[in-house]
This record gives structure tokens, C-alpha cells and sequence, in this order.
């Protein structure tokens, strides 16, 4: 079953995509797979957390899973945060995120 | 010069492998990377994590993975140029290649192997509006030399290891030291995180959070800082200082490579996969994840693969019409150029009566 989702990428330009729940994807994955930021400026470190280049601001009141310590620690680290960041690469997608809306955060330089 | 037969750029898991497969043609390699440790993403992000799709290994630590390539290579003795960048290439008029890196050591080959990942790792900039102006004029993002900083006051920025640690270490050379993090958590190895509670109750590091650093101001050289408390703009102060550190870890960066005249295709090098891996530049490959073709998977076992290949490639190109066929090591064996050589041992024939 699939999930629609609302990503807007690094230009304002708003997309929504058909998420799959049943391929154990991440946001992170979902992003790169409809290629709405370039290849080498999201997901650098592959999904673990280690780099902040999937950081994005969730915008819709949409429930997710809480973060965990890694993800706070890089988040701490990372540039532009604001109290809606997450890293999408720690988002599995499942269908409670039906209606999910979610802007990509700048890309750092 | 060094002078070698393969230049490999990049000593992740693909480049060192590609070291193995250049000496069973008795190729000589040397290898360029930016860290100062063979390894690449590998050693630098994850050493402690299990990668589970290697062939053969059901599960092998990243760190171990790159200790077990460094010992299968060992006989073949590869030369490496660590923590410099590759920034330059000149083809010669024989069609061979001098790479030149950030801190001018030439490197001379016929053949030049890009393993270079996702790029080479260098420190991450905050976004501080001017902070480019003051890089190497008060801003470090890197501790190259402690002396520089005897008797200066110093602002670190960042929560990992390394704000901790040359907090820690600065803590005893600087005049005073001020570690700014964003939480009041930090992420370091608990005994950083316990010596700097220590050293700011013994009053030698000022601890500020949560706060950033916000600006940098001076004349040319730096002389103060703005720290933002709590996120709120009306908290901001300047904080007088000589030197400050923001120390955010590292990210790849393609770099200077972006500009050897090479296909680039989404952030990495086309390559011909039909082939050996050849960019447009003949002499030129480049293999693992740095480069890209249809139907690219950036893994591991395929840089190993990609490297193999391109090996044979730069044998015909090294030795063009020489004879050469593909051995395999349990029937060859493995001579190192070190003299030591590996083989299958004989088996016994003997009758019985």
C-alpha cells in the first residue's frame, strides 16, 4: 500500500509522491528515489544519521515516531535547525503518514 | 616525484582493493587520500558499524573490513600520501599524468585510478554570514598547529568529539577557552564529556549553552564573536576573542576533481561500464562510488569488482601487446614484492600399499 506524502523541495516547488510502506523505505530513500534534490547533496552517509543533508522541516500536524539519541546528536550538530527538524533518513515510512508535508532544509554551502 | 604505475585517488575499501588486483599484474599503486588514516568512509564515519553484504563475510565491522584490506595488500606494499588532497593533473606529452595535492607533492603515473567516494572530507562550515572572510585570519576549522594558540583566548564551537577534546587539550596551552554547543548534551566519549565537567568546575573551559555563534566580527583579523543564548536574538552578546574553532565534523566534497575536465553526472564521474571504468580522459578511471554509469549501486562489492576490471585495462594500457591471461590466486599463488610469496600448498601423492 502506498502513502501520499508532500515534499517541497530545496527550490519551493511543492511534489506529492506515491510512498510505498512495504519496502522497509525511509523519507530520505522516498526523496532521492523521485530524485527532488541532487544526487550527492542528500543522504550522503547513506541513512545513518551521520550527516545532516536529509534534514527537513515537517510541516503537517502528522504523528511520527519519536526521535532517537542519534538523531538528536546530529541534529545538535547540524545547520539551519529549527523546533520542526528531523532527519528524514530516520522516518520509516508506514501509513500514519498519509497526508505527510515535509520542505527540504537548505543544503549546507 | 613519486613515481608509481596506478595512482589511486581515494584509499576507501575500493582503492585499497584495487592495490590487490594491480599486484597480481605486478602494477606498482600509491594512493592520495585526504584523512590521515587509510580507510575512507569507512575508518572516518562508521568503523564500529556491521556491514552485512560483503561476500564471504556474514557480517564484518567497517573498521575490520579496512584492516583486513590492509593486510591482504601488505605484499604488494603500496605508497600512500595521506592527509593531502589531490588537487591538480597535467597529462603529459606522453600521455602519463602528474597529480599534484594541496601541499605541493607531485605524484607521476600512466595511469590514474579515481576511488574517491563521495569526496574528500573536509571540515563543515557554519553558516556564519563573513565567516569567509576571516578563515585563516582568527577562524580554524581545523587544530593544525596547538602552539598557534599559546596564551590566546580561544571560542570552540560543536558538540562531538573533537570541540571536546581540543577543548580539553587547548584547555592547557590557550590564555582561556570557551566551549559554545547547542545543547547542554554533548555526544563525545564519556570521559571527554566528564574531564570538560572538570575542567569548568577547576574554571579552565567557560561552558555556554545552549548558545551558538552567530557572527564573527574584526578588523581583518578576528576579534569577537556574537553568542546567541536559548535561540533568542535579544540574549546576543560579543565575546572578545583571538582565535575561533568551529569544529562540526566533516563532509564529503567532490572538490578540486570537479574540474579536471571530467563528465560529471549527478555529483559523480561517467564511466564507461561496458568496458573498464575509462572517463573521457583516456588513463584516467574511476571506480567505486565516485563514479556513475547506468545502473550504478554504490556498494562495496561493486568498487571491488570495478577495480578488477579497471586493473586489467591499465595492464594493456602499461604493457600494450604484452601477453596476459587471468590467474587465478589458489592456482598462481600471490608474490608479493616484498619476496614473500603465498601458494596453495602441494598435495601429497603417495601410494598405498
Amino acid at each position: 500500500m502506498d502513502v501520499k506524502i508532500t515534499i517541497i523541495d530545496r527550490e519551493g516547488t511543492a511534489h506529492e509522491v506515491d510512498a510505498p510502506t512495504d519496502m522497509a523505505m525511509n523519507l530520505m530513500e522516498v526523496i532521492r528515489s523521485y530524485e527532488l534534490a541532487p544526487e550527492g547533496t542528500i543522504g550522503i552517509c547513506g541513512g545513518m544519521a551521520m550527516c545532516a543533508s536529509c534534514q527537513c522541516y515537517v510541516q503537517s500536524d502528522t504523528e511520527l515516531q519519536e526521535k532517537e539519541d542519534e538523531e538528536e546528536a546530529m541534529l545538535a550538530e547540524a545547520f539551519y535547525v529549527q523546533d520542526n527538524s528531523r532527519l528524514s533518513c530516520q522516518i520509516p515510512i508506514t501509513e500514519d503518514l498519509e497526508g505527510l508535508v515535509v520542505e527540504l532544509a537548505p543544503s549546507e554551502e | 616525484m613519486i613515481k608509481t604505475d596506478i595512482l589511486i585517488i581515494g584509499a576507501g575499501p575500493t582503492g585499497l582493493f584495487a592495490v590487490f588486483e594491480a599486484g597480481l599484474l605486478k602494477l606498482k599503486c600509491h594512493i592520495i587520500d585526504a584523512l590521515p588514516q587509510p580507510g575512507g568512509q569507512l575508518s572516518e564515519l562508521y568503523p564500529k558499524k556491521p556491514i552485512y553484504d560483503i561476500p564471504g563475510f556474514p557480517e564484518v565491522k567497517a573498521g575490520q573490513l579496512v584492516d583486513n584490506l590492509m593486510e591482504q595488500i601488505r605484499s604488494f606494499q603500496p605508497g600512500f600520501t595521506l592527509g593531502e588532497k589531490a588537487q591538480h593533473i597535467e597529462k603529459q606529452e606522453d600521455g602519463s599524468f602528474i597529480v599534484t595535492t594541496d601541499q605541493g607533492t607531485k605524484h607521476h603515473a600512466p595511469i590514474v585510478a579515481i576511488a574517491g567516494g563521495l569526496g574528500s572530507f573536509v571540515p563543515r562550515k557554519p553558516p556564519i554570514p563573513n565567516i569567509g572572510n576571516f578563515e585563516d585570519k582568527g577562524v580554524n576549522y581545523m587544530v593544525k598547529d596547538p602552539e598557534q594558540f599559546r596564551d590566546k583566548s580561544v571560542v570552540i564551537a560543536g558538540g562531538g568529539d573533537s570541540a571536546l577534546d581540543w577543548s580539553i587539550f587547548l584547555a592547557d596551552v590557550a590564555s582561556d577557552v570557551t566551549l559554545v554547543h547547542r545543547r547542554n548534551e554533548f555526544r563525545g566519549a564519556l570521559e571527554s564529556v566528564d574531564r570538560v565537567k572538570e575542567l569548568k568546575d577547576m574554571g579552565k573551559i567557560k561552558l555556554i549553552t545552549p548558545a551558538e555563534i552567530v557572527d564573527v566580527h574584526g578588523d581583518g583579523q578576528l576579534e569577537s564573536v556574537s553568542v546567541r543564548k536559548n535561540n533568542n536574538p535579544e540574549e546576543d552578546y560579543t565575546l572578545e576573542t583571538d582565535y575561533f574553532i568551529p569544529l562540526f565534523g566533516l563532509s564529503p566534497k567532490l572538490g578540486p576533481i570537479a574540474d579536471w575536465g571530467l563528465e560529471i553526472e549527478k555529483n559523480a564521474i561517467k564511466v564507461d561500464n561496458t568496458l573498464d571504468y575509462q572517463t573521457n580522459i583516456p588513463g584516467i578511471y574511476a571506480i567505486g562510488d565516485v563514479n556513475t554509469y547506468p545502473g550504478k549501486l554504490k556498494l562495496i562489492l561493486c568498487g571491488f569488482h570495478e577495480a578488477t576490471l579497471m586493473c586489467q585495462s591499465a595492464f594493456a594500457k602499461i604493457h600494450p601487446g604484452k601477453r596476459n591471461v587471468l590467474k587465478y590466486t589458489t592456482v598462481g599463488g600471490v608474490a608479493g614484492f616484498d619476496g614473500t610469496k603465498k601458494e596453495a600448498p602441494k598435495s601429497v601423492i603417495r601410494s598405498i600399499d
